[in-house]
């Protein structure tokens, strides 16, 4: 008992110190470092706190996309602010900024009070809704009740998550410009770990996506895996063969909010109420959405860090 | 405790030494070719241990199974990163440590 | 035997934490992605322990994940941001 109250003690002290180093770094590399950090950190955190399904989540974005992420950002924004020199006009914007930093205490320390009170008359503990979900998870058509909350019970939030991915996506096609061509030959090394890597997550992402139904897992965790081996093979230098008007890869891109739409007409055809499944279809129809979101979690992903629309053209190796 | 669990905390015992052993190296050698040696080398083995300890006293084959399939990728992330880290920052003409 | 696992389990966070000095201290840019290379094989072994000492077999999926994650961030490091010398692109 003491030990695991230690151990939480060591966690929750560790994770705050971190959070601080990455806000606080002037250093932006140390500061995504540190953040990769926390992002291992709060995965033991969800470990204790009962919640493998979002530990999972944690470790496939935290330690295949977002990192990688970050790290592509700074590497673009180093590129663009080398050939800048506004040093002056910053000077003085600095100065002028440092002295209203003063103020900004006086709203950070007002919301630091209502987020305390919040937190404070909070009840000690509520069961929420998983009487209701355990009670109901017969009907859901799957036996993980995490999965049956976000497919089933709660299927908007989760449809919607998905477009608002896709946005992201749009987004970055529309401001980002055509992709960077990758410009290195990747060493001996990294082409072997990229070739020797890429199915053995291609194979726990299935796992993941099939497991999801009866224990943590599920779309969004096989998605992160397959968006994590697109991360690898673009950094070996490997290119689809597809531009970004192509048929294919728009039906991949929309086929989880695409086929999760198609479902929520049928179901409202079925039994007059949106995304309410009828119980004896409820787990072939919430594994199709899966698998067809788990496509699209991943190439969104993937596209993200490529960093601009795909070209089309292929580089011979 | 039976024989078995002795095994198991000799094992796990082991394995929490050469952990302490890397996070020395990294904390204390002097440039980050040699850090680079430690770190992934002890850790590795380290984690073997564990695997080890761990493994005596699992429930199943395939639990077992499972972990050593995470050793043998940690072995190949720690391989291929030290290589690909370790030539990066000589082409980058960080000169080796001589004493 | 839990207690053997919670102890060590708790020793390697420590020796996490002592890490984390490093990523502080540099001095160049692959030390701090050393130490966070690091940090993945400590939280593999935790997850490991933890799974054992509580019986809760999703936790070495999670560890699965980031035993075959580890390199992802390091190859990004290595490609786009510390590009080889001679090389002036930040794209790979």
């Amino acid at each position: 008992m003491l030990l695991q109250s230690g151990f939480d003690v060591a966690l929750g002290l560790g994770l705050l110190w971190v959070a601080w180093q990455a806000l606080n770094s002037s250093d932006l590399f140390k500061a995504i470092v540190f953040f990769i950090a926390f992002g291992l950190l709060m995965a033991l955190a969800w470990v204790r706190m009962d919640a493998p399904d979002i530990a999972l989540a944690e470790a496939a974005i935290g330690a295949g996309v977002t990192g990688a992420l970050l790290l592509g950002a700074l590497a673009r924004l180093r590129a663009s602010n080398a050939g800048e020199t506004t040093m002056g006009q910053a000077g003085n914007g600095q100065r002028r900024f440092m002295a209203s930093r003063r103020l900004l205490w006086i709203p950070l320390l007002l919301m630091a009070a209502g987020l305390g009170y919040a937190v404070l008359s909070l009840p000690g503990y509520t069961p929420g809704l998983s009487a209701q979900v355990a009670a109901n998870l017969g009907a859901s058509g799957v036996s993980n009740p995490v999965t049956a909350v976000l497919l089933n019970f709660r299927g908007y939030d989760t449809l919607l998550e998905l477009v608002v991915l896709l946005l992201a996506l749009l987004g970055m096609w529309s401001m980002a410009g055509p992709a960077p061509p990758p410009s290195a030959e990747a060493a001996a090394v990294l082409d072997g770990l990229s070739r020797f890597l890429t199915p053995l997550v291609l194979l726990v992402a299935a796992y993941l996506l099939w497991v999801g139904t009866r224990a943590p897992g599920g779309a969004f965790q096989a998605g992160s895996l397959l968006g994590a081996a697109g991360v690898l093979l673009i950094l070996a230098g490997w290119r689809a063969n597809v531009a970004s008007t192509a048929l294919s890869l728009r039906l991949v891109l929309t086929a989880g909010p695409g086929v999760f739409v198609a479902v929520a007409a049928f179901s409202l055809l079925m039994s007059g109420q949106m995304l309410k499944y009828p119980p004896a279809y409820a787990g072939i129809l919430i594994l199709i959405i899966e698998i067809a979101a788990t496509l699209s979690i991943g190439l969104t992903l993937a596209g993200l860090f490529l960093g601009g629309r795909p070209r089309g053209e292929r580089k011979s190796p | 405790m039976t024989p078995t669990d002795w095994i198991a905390a000799l094992l796990l015992g082991m394995g929490g030494v050469f952990f302490l052993a890397g996070t020395l190296g990294l904390l204390r050698f002097p440039d980050v070719y040699t850090r680079l040696h430690a770190l992934t080398k002890a850790d590795n083995v380290g984690l073997g241990l564990i695997v080890l300890g761990l493994s005596v006293q699992a429930d199943s084959w395939v639990v077992v199974g499972k972990m050593l399939l995470i050793w043998a990728l940690v072995l190949l992330a720690g391989a291929s990163v030290a290589q690909l880290i370790a030539r990066s920052v000589l082409r980058r003409g960080i000169r080796l440590w001589r004493q | 035997m839990q207690q053997l696992y919670l102890a060590l389990a708790m020793f390697l966070l420590l020796n996490l934490g002592a890490g984390l000095w490093r990523v502080l201290r540099g001095p160049t840019a692959a030390d701090r992605m050393l130490a966070a290379q690091l940090f993945g094989t400590t939280a593999v072994a935790v997850l490991l322990l933890l799974a054992q000492a509580f019986g809760e077999a999703a936790l070495r999926d999670v560890a699965l994940v980031f035993a075959l994650l580890a390199p992802v961030t390091a190859v990004a490091f290595v490609r786009r941001l510390w590009p080889e010398q001679g090389n002036s692109r930040d794209t790979d």
